[in-house]
């Protein structure tokens, strides 16, 4: 009989620890393991929260930008004062300049706000006039010259009013900010608000804002982010034009068809280290190569393009790569093994199956471009006012005009918090056209996309 | 006949050939497909290409060659003692175009006839108020040599002009009809059109060699002309940076760059930490759900324009940094003036390159074999202790070139120091003072009415020399190490 007799359940001497109960040293480090993780978690925590604060702020600054206020008053039209002649000549009409009808609004405006029973407290009636933008003469002028029967009646108009106004009725700007402006009193925002009561004047959604033209400095309340809009969409017309064949004959040339030699290196050498140089670097290459040297015109959206396709290029050409060389060589030897030659196996088999990823990556190529204003403001995008729209396609692409970043950077500059409005308001319409374009891509990229 | 018109017609006669040369082929072998060499539109496209190719490189070379031969000549005609330096040259050639512009605008709108148009030389008096019927606006009165210069421009303008249109076409017709005569069932036409396209890959390939070049180029000529009239020793050395338009700048460098590795300093202090800890906390911890959530939302960042982030950083960072270290703030002390300065432009810098950080350490650190972590834990480490002492060593070359790549970037950031930084160049300690950097400072010197001959305008281009230079440094020994620590562990 050997039965085991050892010490039954003794506890061993020396050990403080068990399974069930943790010693101190493996409590720290437990708690070790613990902070390492919440550290983790509070980067992440950081990192959404910029995001969250960066989207809140682009959206509480700019929503304001969509909606504009507006005057209504009825202006008697003089004619001893717009046609002197008396012969409803447009071309003699042309005579009277904008502050020729300067008075004419004054004068309609205080018997439009005396008429509604409110008092204007200033000791010259004209001066309730600065809560029009200074726009409305000419709003005026167009109107009358355009419809030269309205002369010697009273017609209604909707008057921008001044940015200051606006923003009163915004909130932007209170009575304290307007002691130290020399463009507005306190008073005028009681007859505002005395105007809002009885409904000549209203806030209402701004189309203008997103269609219309840029203005001058003084008149915020006129400016609009179309035009701009044109010269970016033009910039990239000519990005999809040349960075898309370029693009993928290019990687078509790396992937399928280089040798392994010193020149296909030096390619790509080029490719990826040309990804990585800073935007403004190909600012000045367009301004050297394409306005020095090839007298291109400033400011024009074909210049935008062609550096911007420059810039887009190793994108787009690494995406394609990416995308071709996730073909699996089966295809191309089944090509093969049928007669096809190497070109016809690559074009007619590999590059359709690619297609989805070369236009994934494309778009968010283009999205890049898009969003881009440090080159496009060495090649004279910027400092210009865009007050036309294009007339056609030719002047589209050859003549001056900005781009939607470039117009927000020139409003950002403005140093008027009327201005910042509208640039936060640019940012939202330019963040919608990039969420646009990348949803684009990952739909097409779940849509469309083969796992072999 | 404009260029873009000239194009239209060779790409007619290319689609014109296209066709005959397909019929060609086809009726050479007697309508059956089957005795040709190549496929019937290898054919089509062989004349096409032979069509469309020459004329179309012949049209590009023109293009670019031409103003420059005019301009040459024409200046030739400006007397040399009427200007001072090549900037002066280079407004007066302006005027020049401008002169020679509104004359044909004039002859095309119809307010002049084309001989008198060609005659102004000899009453130069009234030209300024006859162009400026035509709405071009000359700034001062046009003198007799640019007039002379300028009609030289036009007449060697037309001339070229009509050579090209010549050239084009007949270069269109001839590679035609060597094309078409060329056609017959025999012909190995999929081989000539093989090697056509494969030459237009390869020149495609090309254009970022051609990119690179034209950088490299443009910088260099500009910064020696730069050099030639501003000393490259008080350049590289100077301690003050007061350009004045007027003459007698100090354009010194280094402000700037201690600028720009000030605000990138902040931003990577910014983005490193929490950009490494949301990777590790990424690949390491969370469960695949929440990485695929978190990760997309992170990136978001690094999608939006860099214009956003300075308008961020103008109008909603630097006054609340300012409301926390400026006068009368929450902190109560008085660091901060104004709402552009260093700290203001770096933090935000930095909110945009987490992303950027984060992802591409993301990607390193999953690059570790999973052996690694296995046998560390194997041992009894903690998952904190395994990611410290087994997956950062092994992972630390790529995140070293990850953030190298960073701060590349950050040097090159543009938009957000010239709105966040401030224009002040200054060697200062203070990260709540407003400095300016490289990028800020091309784009002010370049964007100003400074004329492009002078030193001023001309430094912006030695500014974007050295930008180049110390990226592409950065660049090239962040991509070698990522690439040699890639190969490790594949």
């Amino acid at each position: 009989m050997t039965d085991a007799t050892h010490p039954a359940a003794a506890p061993r001497p020396g050990r403080a620890s068990s399974i069930l109960e943790q010693d101190a040293r493996t409590k720290k480090r437990n708690a070790a393991e613990a902070r390492f993780k919440i550290y983790g978690i509070a980067a992440i925590g950081v990192g959404l929260f910029f995001l969250v604060v960066l989207l809140f702020a682009i959206v509480r600054n700019g929503i304001p930008a969509f909606t504009q206020t507006f005057i209504e008053v009825e202006i008697a039209l003089p004619a001893d004062r717009l046609d002197p002649d008396g012969n409803r000549n447009p071309e003699e009409m042309k005579k009277v300049s904008t502050f020729g009808y300067k008075p004419v609004i004054e004068a309609g405006l205080v018997q439009a706000i005396e008429a509604a029973g409110i008092e204007i407290p200033f000791e010259d009636k004209d001066d309730v006039a600065d809560i029009l933008s200074a726009a409305a003469p000419a709003q005026v002028r167009d109107m009358v010259l355009a419809n030269p029967d309205l002369v010697g009646e009273t017609v209604a108009f909707r008057f921008l009013a001044s940015s200051r106004v606006d923003g009163y009725m915004k909130g932007r700007v209170t009575r304290d900010s307007l002691v130290r402006d020399k463009n507005l009193d306190a008073e005028h925002l009681d007859v505002a608000d005395a105007m809002a009561e009885a409904g000549m004047l209203e806030r209402t959604f701004n189309w203008s804002f997103i269609l219309g033209a840029d203005a001058s400095e003084s008149r915020p309340e006129q400016a609009g982010i179309g035009v701009a809009m044109i010269g970016s969409f033009f910039m990239m017309l000519v990005v999809l034009a040349l960075a898309l064949p370029i693009g993928v004959a290019a990687s078509i040339y790396l992937e399928e068809f280089a040798p392994k030699n010193r020149w296909t290196d030096l390619i790509e050498v080029n490719i990826s280290n040309l990804a990585a140089v800073p935007s403004i670097v190909f600012g000045i290459l367009g301004l050297a190569v394409f306005i020095q040297i090839a007298y291109l015109p400033q400011s024009a959206p074909l210049v935008g393009g062609l550096v911007l396709t420059l810039m887009t290029l190793p994108t787009v050409i690494i995406s394609t790569r990416a995308s071709l060389k996730a073909v699996p060589p089966s295809i191309r030897d089944a090509a093969l093994g049928v007669g096809a030659s190497k070109m016809q196996a690559t074009f007619h088999h590999v590059l359709p199956l690619a297609m989805p990823g070369i236009l994934t990556g494309t778009i968010i190529g283009l999205a890049q471009a898009l969003g881009e204003t440090a080159p496009l403001l060495l090649i004279g995008m910027v400092g210009y006012i865009a007050s036309n729209y294009p007339d056609g396609i030719a002047s589209g692409f050859m003549d001056p005009n900005s781009a939607m970043p470039a117009q927000i950077y020139e409003w950002a500059k403005r140093a008027d918090p009327a201005y910042y409005e509208r640039a936060w308001g640019g940012i939202i319409i330019l963040l919608l056209f990039l969420m646009t374009m990348n949803i684009i891509a990952i739909i097409l990229r779940r849509r469309f996309e083969r796992r072999w | 006949m404009s260029a873009s018109m000239l194009l239209l017609i060779v790409l007619a006669l290319a689609a014109i050939g296209f066709v005959l040369g397909r019929a060609r082929a086809l009726s050479s072998a007697g309508g059956d497909s089957r005795f040709l060499h190549s496929l019937p539109s290898y054919y089509g496209y062989n004349v096409a290409l032979w069509t469309l190719a020459p004329a179309v490189g012949a049209l590009l070379v023109w293009l670019v060659v031409q103003p420059l031969v005019i301009e040459r000549s024409a200046s030739g005609l400006i007397p040399e003692d009427s200007y001072a330096g090549p900037g002066e040259l280079s407004l007066i050639m302006s005027d020049v175009r401008r002169v020679a512009d509104g004359l044909d605008a004039a002859v095309a709108t119809g307010v002049m006839s084309a001989e008198e148009a060609g005659a102004v030389e000899a009453d130069a008096t009234d030209i300024r108020d006859r162009l400026a019927t035509v709405g071009v606006a000359l700034g001062s009165e046009v003198s007799g040599a640019t007039l002379a210069a300028a009609q030289r421009y036009r007449s060697l303008n037309a001339t070229g002009t009509l050579a090209r249109n010549v050239v084009v076409i007949l270069l269109a017709l001839t590679g035609f009809a060597w094309a078409y005569l060329r056609t017959d069932r025999d012909y190995r036409a999929r081989n000539t059109v093989e090697k056509g396209t494969l030459i237009l890959l390869i020149g495609a390939a090309s254009v970022a060699i051609l990119t690179t070049l034209g950088i490299v180029l443009s910088l260099i000529f500009n910064t020696i002309e730069f050099f030639r009239l501003y000393p490259a020793s008080e350049f590289f050395f100077g301690l003050t940076w007061s350009p004045s338009f007027g003459g007698g700048s100090e354009l010194g460098i280094l402000p700037l760059l201690w600028g720009t590795l000030y605000i990138s300093f902040i931003a990577l202090a910014v983005a490193v930490p929490i950009g490494l800890f949301a990777a590790i906390y990424l690949s390491e911890y969370a469960s695949p759900r929440m990485r695929g959530i978190i990760k997309p939302a992170l990136e978001v960042l690094a999608g939006i324009p860099t214009i956003v982030y300075g308008l961020f950083a103008l109008l909603t960072v630097g006054p609340l940094l300012v409301n926390v270290f400026g006068a009368g703030g929450v902190l109560g002390v008085d660091w901060m003036g104004g709402a552009t300065a260093v700290m203001t432009a770096g933090l935000v810098m930095g909110i945009m390159l987490i992303p950027f950080v984060s992802s591409l350490s993301d990607d390193i650190i999953n690059a570790v074999p999973q052996s690694m972590r296995d046998g560390s834990l194997g041992l009894g480490a903690t998952k904190s202790e395994t990611i410290k002492q087994v997956v950062f060593p092994a992972a630390l070359p790529g995140i070293v070139g990850a953030i190298l790549l960073a701060a590349s970037r950050a040097i090159g950031e543009t938009m957000i120091v010239v709105l966040g930084a401030g224009a002040a160049a200054r060697l200062s300690m203070n990260p709540f003072e407003a400095m300016t950097t490289v990028t800020a400072k091309i784009v002010s010197q370049l964007t100003g009415d400074a004329d492009f001959a002078s030193p001023e305008a001309l430094v912006a281009f030695a500014l974007g020399m050295t930008l180049f230079i110390i990226t592409l440094a950065l660049n090239v020994f962040a991509l070698w190490i990522v690439r040699k620590y890639r190969e490790q562990y594949e």
